[in-house]
């Protein structure tokens, strides 16, 4: 016979009770702010509240996952990824001037999010794999095995997503014991670079670079986005304006007020105190995964629990930098709360995979 | 040995690892905290400064367009009204493509090639980029068929608004004027007066006539809502609203009536025609023939009207009583008798006119009208039968400086200060003036021509008749003037009654001599025999001729050789009844020949209806070719 706690137990097992609940709260937040965000529609909350459902269950698959599966997966999924975006350089469909979605007959996909998982998880396999002689020319492939993808998201263009992987990419390096001097030096080249890079920005990303600087420059045009912003986040003051009492959300001031810049309207409504708290919690999921991170087993664990914490704190950081105005604006959303079926799904794999090192190791130990 | 090296490195590595782990947890931290930073800079610091930027964004302050005030007669006859209709309205700086918005709305809405005409027009002028009317006066059916079909026109409205109307149309078309959108110079000017915000919302203001002159009256005071709007900047509700303040209407002195009647009057001629209550200045009719339809400039006219309008040789848009400068011709000589009588010249004093007069000492003759002279002929018959011998004579005996002082006190010369603008001065001839614009010394002929009203003499129809009706007054002038009350809300105080501007103290006698002079003009054996004949009231009346081209010494004017447009002016200036006079007028038309035949029937006509409430049969034309008689 087996009994409803065992049942639970069992559900339980490999979830992180700890994660979970800071988890869940950024999710409450999510739900209860789409509905304001969306002036009282209903169907957007419903939409969220399944996106999470959707997430949540691929979550706990990947949490109950033995650690070798996930290894011996990385090498396939990198070269799947890969080869979508090949296909979306050369086919893909384009849509607000960006070539991003690849219709694969039954539905139309986004490679591009695919990466944000696969890029750390080859990494931190290719650095397992060579754990015991690592030299110069591992950091060199590794590094190749990052630029490659970024370079063609780059291209599509999405800055967006291709910071997100750069950064993630980056931790995995700089957590694999890339020597300072190196570090020191790519800062060194990418100062000197800047100029080319510049050059090669698309113009609306330079843009947004630009309006950062003076976004008043152009008030109806590039800069609008980060000016609204900026006017919902100063005008909520210290205790905010009240929850539906945002006139920057609900007088549609607000561009992207369920995806992006949803931020601002918590922000506007929820005032300064409110911002705390949602740090707070942000502050505590990083936190947790810097526990979890801290305590792996493996190279390849530490590696990935580090990249994929620290990749966490980078959506949160780059979406909130946005929508305040220090950061140009970027397709980044904020992290468990932005409506979207694709990032609460690539952000809960990440979470899945942090929860598996933690409680597969604690399993093998007993 | 190999493996005890291996675990060194492994402990080693995890340290290293942990070292690296804490400082990205610190990078974590001093990022979160540069955040946290921004959040008190943006939320607390500078609250302030962006609560007032969302304040803004969200409340707009709309002007609310008072409604423009109406112009009455004296009688409250509407002469200027307000009616509400729907406008189709384009925002330019919405739509993407201008040509093709017109063309997929023209089949809808009936868009006439005249309407994109004047679109393209008001675009090029407009102050702003207000939305603009494509079509005016939708028919319920073309709203009806644009409502269902509006989702395919972004920053293409319907709008309800006020239209102006002026129901006596071209009637009254130099009286009344005409409003039309504001311009670039409107706009110069509001700001000069320091009105502009009076007028924001505000697309019409007042072009001519009475529209012009009273604008200040009319527009009313424009009042503010404020409202939420959204991003998009419509609507959302209303926050607080100070209403604006309708204009005055217009009571005018005018008869809408009279004016009727005599604009029906002219017929096809060209002129004007001026009437005034001699007793306060009111101006009872202000007809200038041929006149045009006002409310083609409401909202910009089109070329084709405009170029019509424009180039016609009748010249519609020139207000001839208010602006139009012509020869007195012989309606001066009861103001010269009046004159001479001043300066002590007897009444019973008389000339045998030889039918020209010479100057002394001088062989050019001044001729009369009438070949052969008109024999014995002291002050009443002068007038009577219009000798311009006697008053070569009168005027060289008095000299042009008694002659300049004189006349100007009954307003020759100078504008009469009418409540309308843009009026003209016409020309009362002096020493000082000759000098002045001509470098010039005055010599005696110059005299002599302004003794019959010729020469540099220079008056307006409106001039004429105000003239006419201090005469009629008996010398006590008063300001002719348009409107007679203004209605304010809250202030029902009458209007004070006009004062006389000026009391010549004539004497009795003299201005007896003249009234009775100019009632026998009307009278067989005068200039405008028959003028008078059956009316139940005395009449007066003196004709006048304006030449339009000179003749030379010896040839004789023969109206038949001369080319329309070059014949005389017609002039007759009339009051009545004689005794207690209550109208005077002054009638011009244009080519119109002998004052006698074309002008004093217009006069008798306005005369009859105001005197006695006839109105004339439309078929009572004036009959051309009568005489050729030449006064």
């Amino acid at each position: 016979m087996i009994d409803t706690k065992q049942i639970q137990r069992r559900f339980m097992a490999h979830l992180d009770p700890v994660l979970l609940m800071a988890i869940g709260l950024l999710m409450l937040v999510s739900l209860i702010l789409l509905y304001t965000a969306s002036d009282g529609n209903w169907m957007r909350v419903l939409g969220q509240f399944t996106n999470i459902l959707i997430a949540f269950a691929a979550m706990w698959v990947v949490a109950n996952m033995p650690l070798h599966y996930l290894m011996r997966s990385a090498v396939p999924i990198y070269i799947l990824g890969l080869v979508l975006l090949v296909c979306v350089a050369l086919f893909g469909e384009i849509s607000h001037g960006a070539r991003r979605w690849l219709n694969i007959g039954i539905a139309t996909i986004q490679p591009s999010e695919l990466m944000k998982i696969a890029v750390p998880l080859m990494m931190a396999w290719y650095f397992e794999k060579h754990e015991a002689t690592l030299t110069l020319k591992n950091y060199f492939i590794a590094a190749l095995l990052l630029l490659i993808p970024v370079a063609l998201i780059t291209r599509q263009p999405d800055l967006g997503t291709s910071v997100l992987i750069g950064a993630s990419g980056f931790f995995v390096l700089f957590l694999a014991g890339l020597s300072w001097r190196i570090i020191l030096g790519m800062g060194v080249v990418a100062a000197a670079s800047a100029p080319f890079v510049w050059s090669s920005l698309h113009d609306y990303q330079r843009h947004r670079v630009l309006m950062l600087l003076d976004p008043s420059q152009d008030a109806l045009g590039k800069g609008y986005h980060t000016i609204q912003g900026m006017i919902a986040v100063g005008s909520g003051g210290i205790l905010g304006k009240g929850y539906l009492n945002g006139t920057q959300t609900h007088l549609d001031f607000l561009p992207e007020r369920t995806t992006d810049f949803i931020f601002a309207v918590y922000s506007e409504e929820f005032g300064f105190l409110g911002n705390i708290i949602l740090l707070s919690m942000y502050i505590f999921v990083i936190g947790r995964g810097f526990v979890i991170t801290a305590n792996a087993s493996t190279y390849f664990t530490r590696l990935m629990a580090g990249s994929i914490t620290l990749t966490f704190f980078t959506y949160a950081f780059v979406n909130m930098g946005m929508v305040s105005g220090i950061l140009p604006v970027v397709g980044v959303p904020l992290p468990l709360v932005s409506y979207g079926g694709t990032s609460m799904l690539t952000l809960l794999l990440g979470f899945g995979m942090l929860m598996s090192i933690h409680t597969h190791k604690q399993l093998v130990k007993t | 040995m190999k493996r005890h090296v291996e675990l060194k490195n492994h402990q080693r590595e995890i340290f290293y690892f942990r070292l690296r782990l804490m400082l990205s947890l610190g990078f974590v931290l001093v990022m979160l905290f540069i955040l946290l930073l921004r959040f008190i800079y943006l939320q607390i610091i500078k609250h302030e400064y962006f609560q007032t930027l969302a304040e803004s964004n969200r409340i707009a302050v709309v002007p609310v367009v008072p409604n423009r005030g109406l112009i009455l007669d004296r009688n409250g006859v509407i002469m200027a009204r307000n009616y509400s209709g729907y406008t189709l309205e384009i925002a330019s700086r919405k739509v993407a493509n201008l040509e093709a918005t017109i063309n997929e709305l023209s089949t809808l809405v009936d868009i006439q090639p005249k309407d994109r005409k004047r679109f393209k027009k008001l675009l090029a002028e407009s102050r702003n980029f207000d939305s603009l009317p494509i079509r005016n006066r939708l028919s319920d059916e073309e709203v009806a068929r644009f409502a269902s079909q509006r989702y395919r026109f972004p920053g293409v409205e319907i709008k309800a608004r006020l239209f102006r109307e002026y129901p006596y149309g071209e009637g009254t078309s130099h009286l009344i004027g005409y409003i039309g959108r504001i311009n670039e110079k409107d706009v110069e000017q509001l700001e000069e007066d320091d009105t502009a915000s009076n007028y924001l919302g505000s697309d019409y203001i007042g072009k001519t006539g009475i529209e012009q002159s009273y604008e200040k009256e009319l527009h009313g005071t424009t009042g503010f809502e404020q409202v939420e709007v959204d991003a998009g900047g419509r609507a959302v509700r209303s926050l607080s609203r100070s209403a604006p303040l309708s204009g005055n209407n217009l009571i005018l002195t005018l008869d809408a009536k009279l004016q009727d009647v005599a604009e029906q009057a002219f017929g096809k001629y060209r002129g004007a025609l001026v009437a005034i209550d001699p007793t306060n200045g009111d101006i009872l009719a202000f007809v200038s023939k041929p006149g045009y339809d006002p409310n083609l400039f409401i909202d910009g006219i089109d070329s084709e009207n405009w170029d019509e309008l424009n180039n016609s040789p009748d010249v519609p848009l020139n207000n001839r009583a208010l602006r139009g400068q012509y020869p007195p011709g012989s309606t001066i000589k009861p103001f010269m008798a009046l004159a001479g009588l001043y300066y002590q010249r007897s009444p019973s004093y008389s000339i045998s006119d030889p039918g020209y007069y010479t100057l002394p000492g001088n062989r050019h003759q001044y001729r009369d009208w009438k070949q052969g002279g008109h024999g014995k002929v002291d002050m009443f018959k002068s007038i009577v039968i219009s000798c311009d011998t006697y008053y070569y004579g009168l005027a060289n005996e008095l000299g042009i400086d008694k002659i300049h002082s004189y006349l100007s006190q009954f307003g020759f010369g100078k504008k009469t200060g009418v409540d309308m603008d843009g009026e003209v001065p016409g020309l009362l001839p002096s020493q000082e003036w000759k000098m002045k614009r001509h470098s010039q010394i005055w010599y005696p002929g110059d005299t002599v021509s302004a003794g019959i009203g010729q020469g540099y003499n220079l008056v307006t129809p409106l001039q004429l008749a105000a003239a006419t009706a201090t005469l009629a007054n008996d010398g006590i002038a008063f300001k002719p003037h348009f409107v007679k009350q203004i209605q304010r809300p809250n202030d029902n105080s009458l209007v004070p009654e006009p004062k006389p501007i000026l009391d010549m103290h004539i004497n009795p006698e003299n201005i007896d001599l003249v009234k009775r002079a100019m009632e026998a003009v009307t009278h067989p054996g005068g200039t405008a025999a028959g003028a008078s004949a059956g009316a139940p009231y005395r009449m007066a009346g003196k004709t006048g001729t304006a030449q339009v081209i000179g003749m030379k010494q010896g040839e004789k004017y023969v109206e038949n050789n001369v080319s329309e447009y070059n014949r005389d002016h017609a002039w007759f200036i009339s009051f009545a009844p004689v005794e207690k006079p209550r109208i005077a007028l002054a009638v011009l038309v244009e080519n119109g020949g002998h004052g006698g035949t074309t002008a004093a029937p217009i006069a008798r006509k306005v005369l009859d209806y105001y005197l006695l409430g006839k109105v004339p049969k439309p078929l009572e034309i004036v009959d051309e070719k009568e005489s050729s008689e030449h006064d």
